[in-house]
This record gives structure tokens, C-alpha cells and sequence, in this order.
């Protein structure tokens, strides 16, 4: 047992590495986020609400779950490498059991995911002083949950791309679309009712609940049914993803 | 040399409609280099990948080392060691970064450093995977399969793409692994591969074996004719005939003529002609 967990911890850094001599995807999940935060900051003057247009959605929680969104894609687009190149099947035959080949990537990806949004709240109290006025610890938390249930959707998505060339435009038509209709930019009360009931199943719809709910100063408490479904939606990805999933 | 490590009884896969292996039985003995050999399509892969635990066979049945590859699979895969045909690496791993990982995945493993300086990588140990060669990334995926020495080792199509040259290297490092007590499973469509590497071969065409024996015996069996080409008076005279009695035979007739002879070889026939007889195609058809 010792054995296998010595495994994990020596594949997941060695991904880590791999990841990290790739400057475009280190770009995409830790810089580009905090681009986007800065720059629409500037452009919406978030840091004058009294003078500014009325901002219409919350800037920091868009940020944040393009980091989730952004975790999601790497993990379609390596997952889809790694399967063209043939790297997931050697790696099954070796002892590592598929949990664990599969599992340092979501930790890889949630530790990107925090490093990531340490740097948009260090960016934005840095840009903005006074905009970024959350409890740190519990909006962490709301987002790697997040990110985690974004990411057991990945592996769904991953098992459906055909090619590693095709990683990105399908995980890119079916992870902004639940950004659309997360109730972020508007309620989803005003989305058709089909539409609203496909909203309550995708983890987006809860993501934004929740990291609503935690910036707005509202306990874990409030948002216990989020929480509950983005874990339930994780769940069930994971168990499709077993059925569905393909190593080659 | 008689003890069975492999035994494929009657194994049998579809992927859908299509057949990969219709009727495959073997057995492959300690110590062996042993060759499955056919051309593309002819279920080579899936049957290696079956004992290797990687596939499900439809019907039929595997033994390896005494174990089932599905039921053992946990306990095989400390005792064999694999590698794939067309297999990658992480783009970026560092060749050192890749046998520490493999070292540390096994209950034993080898010195990593040792290992790379026998195949010859010690000094690509810092490069990354997407800058070798291909005879040096098939090294690298030689040394991941051997760094637990495993007892058996399983090389698909482990030649296939690299020039002349990183070839006999590879070949020289496959006769080296025998040489260690390590048996060899191999698939190659490259029948002088075959033929120089493997003690014994099994010939594979549509999902069944059609013939087993050492490369000699099937030559000797299939086509035993030799062709004697050679030259005098600036013509060149071609016989043909069976067995070694018949290339001594010319000979002394030569010399009994007292014939001025300028060129003289003997062709002998190849696991290739072999091939041909049994299938009525080429390998590469």
C-alpha cells in the first residue's frame, strides 16, 4: 500500500513537471484568469462602484470559475494526449491501479486551481484595493469543490473526444455554454424551463450559487444543497466515467 | 528450456464484427526469445495484449507465469514487463524523471543509472522524451520494461520505423536480455527480425496460428530447395535442388569439370519464403 501511494506522489510530480515545461498551459490556467479580472476590472471600474456602470455580475467569481473551466480543458486536452500517444495504456500496465493514473491529475489540477486563484486574490487586492473583500479560506474552498465536480464532468467529456485534436473545440462548446447559463450574468429563472432544469444539473449553476453565496458573506450553511449537488454531480460523472471511459 | 511460461489455449477476440483472433494456441518456454509473426491486421497486438492482461479475451484461455492475467493481474504485472507499439511519453519527461517513476512503481527495481548506461542512454539521462531519436526512445521503453526485471518481457513491434542501423542495436539489446535468463515475447512483421532474434516463431494470418517451429525447421519443412547461382565463361548458370547434399554435390561436380567458376553463391530460402508458401502473400501485402 505504501508502495502505491510512493507511486501516486512520484507520478503526480512528475506531471507537475511535465506541466509546468509547457509555458501555454501554465499561461492559460494561472495568468490568464488574473488578465481577465485586471483587464475587465479596468474596463467595468470595479474599484469605483459608486461611479461606474453598475457592474453586472460579479467579476471575481467569473474569474474564478474560468479557473475551474480552464483546469477542466487542460485535464480533456491531456487525458486526450495522453491517450492518443499511448501513455495511458502503458501506464495501466504497470501496477498503478486506474484511480491513481487518473487521480494525480484532478490533485495536479486543484492544486493549480489554488495557486491560481491565490494569485487573482493577490492581484486583485493588489489592482483593486477594497474590491476583493471575501473570506479567503471558505471562497477557496467553494472553488475547488467547484473545480472538482467541473473536473469529474472533464473525464465524461474526455471519454467523448474522439481525437487530442478535437479536445479542445468540444470541451471548449460544452463547458462555456454552462458558463453562460450558470446564473452569473442573469438568473436562470429567466431561461426557458427545459433550460433551467439542464441548468440545475450542470456543476456551473451550483459553482456560481455557491461562490455567490460565500462572497456575499452567507455560510456554507446557506448553500448546503449547492454543495450536495456539485458532490452529487461529481459522483455521478465518476460512475459514468467508469462505464464510458477509454484508455486508448 | 522446457518449461512453459506462456500457454494461449484456443484464445479467441472480435472487436465487433471483426475477428482481430480467430483460434490462437501457444506456448512459449523459459528462457525463449519467441516471435509472433504476420503481417499488420493479423491479430498479433490483441493477442500479446490479452496475456498481458490488457484485454479481455472473448474465450479461451491464458496462463502466465502459472497466473491468470485478469484474476493475477496485480501480481503479474510485478513479474512481466512491457512494451507497446507506437507508445509515447509525457512530451517533457526527462529520460532519468521516467525510470525513477517506473523504479519506484514495483515492489523491486533495478539501479536506474546502470540500466540506462547498458542501453547505451546515460548520456540522454536530463534530455526530454520528445527530443530522442526513435531507436532512443525504444531503448528508453526497453529499459521501463526490464527496470523491475521482470520475467518475461513482452516487445511489440519493437523495431518498426527506425533505420537499418538503430535496428541491429536493438536486436543486439534483445539477444542481451535472453542472455540475462529473461524470457522474450515478441511480435515483429519483420520477418529477418524473426529470423535473426527468435528461437522460436508463430506464424499469425487472420486471427490464427497456422504453423510454429524455430525458424530452421520451418525453412527446412516449407522450403527446403537452395538455389545455386554461379558464373563461368561470362554466363551465369542457375540450379536448384533439396538439402545440404545437393550444394556439395555442385561443388564437386564444379571441380570434377575442372569448370573456371568467377562467381559462385548459394541462396538459401527465408522464414519471407516461408511465409509466402503458407499464405500465398507477401508479408507487406
Amino acid at each position: 500500500m505504501r508502495h502505491g501511494l510512493n507511486g501516486f506522489w512520484k507520478l503526480t510530480w512528475v506531471e507537475t513537471k511535465v506541466f509546468v515545461r509547457e509555458p501555454m498551459g501554465l499561461i492559460g490556467t494561472l495568468f490568464v484568469p488574473v488578465l481577465l479580472y485586471i483587464v475587465l476590472g479596468r474596463t467595468l471600474r470595479i474599484d469605483v462602484p459608486s461611479q461606474a456602470v453598475q457592474v453586472p455580475f460579479n467579476l471575481a467569481i467569473l474569474s474564478a470559475l474560468f479557473i475551474g473551466i480552464s483546469a477542466a480543458m487542460s485535464l480533456v486536452a491531456i487525458i486526450s494526449i495522453y491517450r492518443e500517444g499511448g501513455i495511458l495504456k502503458r501506464l495501466r500496465a504497470t501496477p498503478l491501479s486506474p484511480v491513481t493514473i487518473l487521480g494525480s491529475h484532478v490533485v495536479l489540477k486543484l492544486a493549480f486551481t489554488a495557486v491560481g486563484l491565490g494569485l487573482l486574490v493577490l492581484a486583485g487586492r493588489q489592482s483593486f484595493p477594497g474590491a476583493m473583500q471575501v473570506n479567503v479560506a471558505s471562497f477557496t474552498a467553494a472553488v475547488l469543490l467547484s473545480t472538482f465536480s467541473i473536473l469529474s464532468m472533464g473525464f465524461i467529456i474526455a471519454s467523448i473526444v474522439p481525437t487530442a485534436r478535437f479536445a479542445q473545440p468540444i470541451s471548449a462548446a460544452t463547458l462555456y455554454p454552462m458558463v453562460g447559463m450558470s446564473g452569473l450574468f442573469f438568473p436562470i429563472d429567466r431561461l426557458p424551463p427545459f433550460l433551467q432544469i439542464v441548468a440545475q444539473g450542470l456543476p456551473t449553476t451550483h459553482a456560481v450559487a455557491l461562490m455567490q453565496g460565500v462572497w456575499d458573506g452567507a455560510g456554507w450553511g446557506a448553500h448546503l444543497g449547492d454543495a450536495g449537488a456539485l458532490v452529487l454531480i461529481a459522483a455521478i460523472s465518476v460512475a459514468i466515467s467508469t462505464k464510458i471511459f477509454r484508455w486508448e | 528450456m522446457s518449461q512453459v511460461v506462456i500457454s494461449v489455449n484456443h484464445l479467441a477476440k472480435r472487436y465487433g464484427k471483426i475477428r482481430a483472433v480467430d483460434d490462437v494456441s501457444l506456448e512459449v518456454h523459459d528462457g525463449e526469445i519467441f516471435g509472433l509473426i504476420g503481417p499488420n491486421g493479423a491479430g498479433k497486438t490483441t493477442t500479446m495484449e490479452c496475456v498481458q492482461g490488457l484485454r479481455r479475451q472473448d474465450s479461451g484461455t491464458i496462463s502466465v507465469l502459472g497466473l491468470d492475467p485478469h484474476k493475477d493481474a496485480a501480481t503479474l504485472r510485478q513479474r512481466i514487463g512491457v512494451q507497446h507499439q507506437e507508445a509515447h511519453l509525457q512530451k517533457r519527461i526527462k529520460v532519468w524523471e521516467a525510470i525513477d517513476l517506473w523504479s519506484s512503481l514495483y515492489e523491486r527495481a533495478v539501479d536506474g543509472e546502470a540500466l540506462l548506461q547498458r542501453l547505451g542512454l546515460d548520456a540522454k539521462r536530463n534530455a526530454w522524451f520528445m527530443t530522442l531519436s526513435g531507436g532512443q526512445k525504444q531503448r528508453l521503453f526497453i529499459a521501463l520494461a526490464l527496470i523491475h526485471e521482470p520475467e518475461v518481457v513482452f516487445l511489440d513491434e519493437l523495431t518498426t520505423g527506425l533505420d537499418p542501423q538503430a535496428r541491429r542495436a536493438i536486436w543486439e539489446l534483445v539477444a542481451d536480455i535472453r542472455k540475462r535468463g529473461t524470457t522474450v515475447f515478441l511480435t515483429t512483421h519483420l520477418m529477418e527480425e524473426a529470423e535473426r532474434l527468435c528461437d522460436r516463431v508463430a506464424i499469425i494470418e487472420h486471427g490464427r496460428v497456422i504453423e510454429v517451429g524455430t525458424p530452421a525447421a520451418l525453412v527446412e519443412k516449407h522450403c527446403p530447395e537452395r538455389r545455386i547461382v554461379y558464373t563461368s565463361d561470362g554466363e551465369t548458370h542457375t540450379l536448384t535442388g533439396e538439402g545440404d547434399d545437393f550444394v556439395t554435390g555442385v561443388i564437386a561436380q564444379i571441380a570434377r569439370d575442372g569448370t573456371r567458376v568467377r562467381g559462385f553463391r548459394t541462396e538459401f530460402p527465408t522464414l519471407e519464403d516461408v511465409f509466402l508458401k503458407l499464405t500465398g502473400h507477401g508479408i507487406r501485402d
